[in-house]
């Protein structure tokens, strides 16, 4: 086996190991499909670049670079730069509407304690609330 | 029913927020006193109820920014007219808020008043330290620059809005260090703003927001978001229906 040949089969090997552990995150609802297309994308970009035996060197070459697995590796650092913004995209969102959670339980919470001191609401619902609380933290 | 409410952000108070809305109930009782507790993990919010201040209590650290915001929207809703934020650790003093309130309505235009540290440069003014007024000058000829408008204190917590503001705020508010922003914020929205000299004691207890680690984490944010502000489209604030704060469409 020549070196080449050893190293295509290694990426092909990796690349299909991704796509199967991707797949079965997916399967046991571990992970959303709404994730899992991003990765699917990459992992099935990174396949077919390992797989297709001309494709990559052909690439390289018209692109300059000389030696092939290096293209992959960049194809690869490209995707994984797309996948990170995506999550930063996703973190920033989801820091937003915690915010807005948050804020809205302290003026639900400042309203129920000015409801109970008018006696609109049972203290038995108060101390249920209290423990659910407590309990969350 | 009262229609102003002093806005007090605190986070681990405990010691100064009595005294805080004392003073303020002393110095200006035509307001209402909400106590926005930040997460704290001592007994600021129970002291500050026992002081006779209503308390919005954060389930965790949302930052200023958060906690100030959330008292905007509880302007809004409880149907304030005029709101001015108050720290909670006794810096700012309550004996400012009617001079707020008079300039505040001696112009009809006017949608927000801050009390500025160093309008009148005097004998026993506010000190700080030299990093932290070489900061300050930076942020405030940059924001002088964009709206047009002498800005001498752009960090300066102790400010007074009217209806428009607290709508605004309550929509649209920066997540931390809000300040520098928030005045940026407003004249992008074309509110006006002004400035009235005040005096600033230093702190009763507790540490300050902004430790000098952070200071330069400080500068560089909020200089970006200064600058991306610069290309942001801003809403139309009449009939604007958002929810409080942004969120992705479709979210």
């Amino acid at each position: 086996m020549t070196d080449v040949s050893l190293q295509r089969g290694i990426a092909v090997a990796g690349t299909l190991a991704l796509l199967l552990f991707v797949f079965e995150l997916v399967r046991r609802k571990h992970l959303s499909e709404r994730y899992a297309i991003l990765w699917l994308l990459a992992a099935v970009t990174l396949f077919v670049l390992a797989g297709w035996k001309g494709l990559l060197t052909s690439l390289s070459h018209d692109v300059g670079i000389s030696y092939p697995p290096s293209a992959l590796f960049a194809v690869a650092i490209g995707l994984i730069v797309v996948l990170l913004m995506y999550f930063s995209l996703v973190v920033s969102r989801l820091t937003d509407q915690n915010k807005i959670l948050a804020q809205r339980i302290a003026l639900l919470q400042n309203r129920i304690e000015k409801a109970e001191q008018l006696g609109a609401v049972e203290p038995e619902e108060r101390e249920l609330f209290d423990e659910e609380l407590s309990r969350s933290r | 029913m009262r229609r102003n409410l002093a806005i007090v952000p605190a986070f681990n108070e405990v010691d100064a927020i009595a005294s805080t809305v004392a003073a303020i109930h002393a110095a200006a009782p035509d307001f209402d006193v909400l106590v926005v507790d930040d997460g704290s993990d001592d007994a600021t919010a129970a002291r500050a109820s026992q002081a006779g201040a209503e308390v919005l209590r954060m389930p965790f650290n949302l930052g200023i920014g958060g906690a100030m915001q959330g008292g905007y929207i509880y302007a809004l809703e409880h149907g304030y007219d005029v709101a001015v934020q108050v720290d909670g650790d006794g810096q700012h003093d309550p004996r400012h808020i009617h001079e707020l309130l008079d300039r505040l309505r001696s112009d009809q235009d006017l949608n927000m008043v801050t009390g500025s540290r160093f309008i009148e440069r005097d004998g026993d003014g506010y000190r700080s330290s030299p990093a932290r007024r070489v900061g300050i000058r930076v942020f405030s000829s940059t924001v002088s620059a964009i709206t047009r408008q002498r800005v001498t204190d752009p960090t300066s917590g102790f400010r007074m809005t009217n209806r428009r503001g607290i709508e605004l705020f309550a929509r649209d508010y920066p997540h931390d260090y809000p300040e520098v922003e928030a005045i940026l914020l407003m004249h992008a929205h074309r509110l006006r703003s002004c400035e009235i000299p005040v005096r600033m004691r230093p702190r009763v207890t507790g540490e300050s927001a902004i430790s000098s680690s952070q200071s330069v984490y400080y500068m560089v944010k909020v200089l970006l978001a200064v600058f991306v502000g610069l290309f942001r489209r801003r809403p139309a604030l009449e009939g604007a229906k958002r929810p409080p704060a942004f969120t992705e469409k479709g979210a």
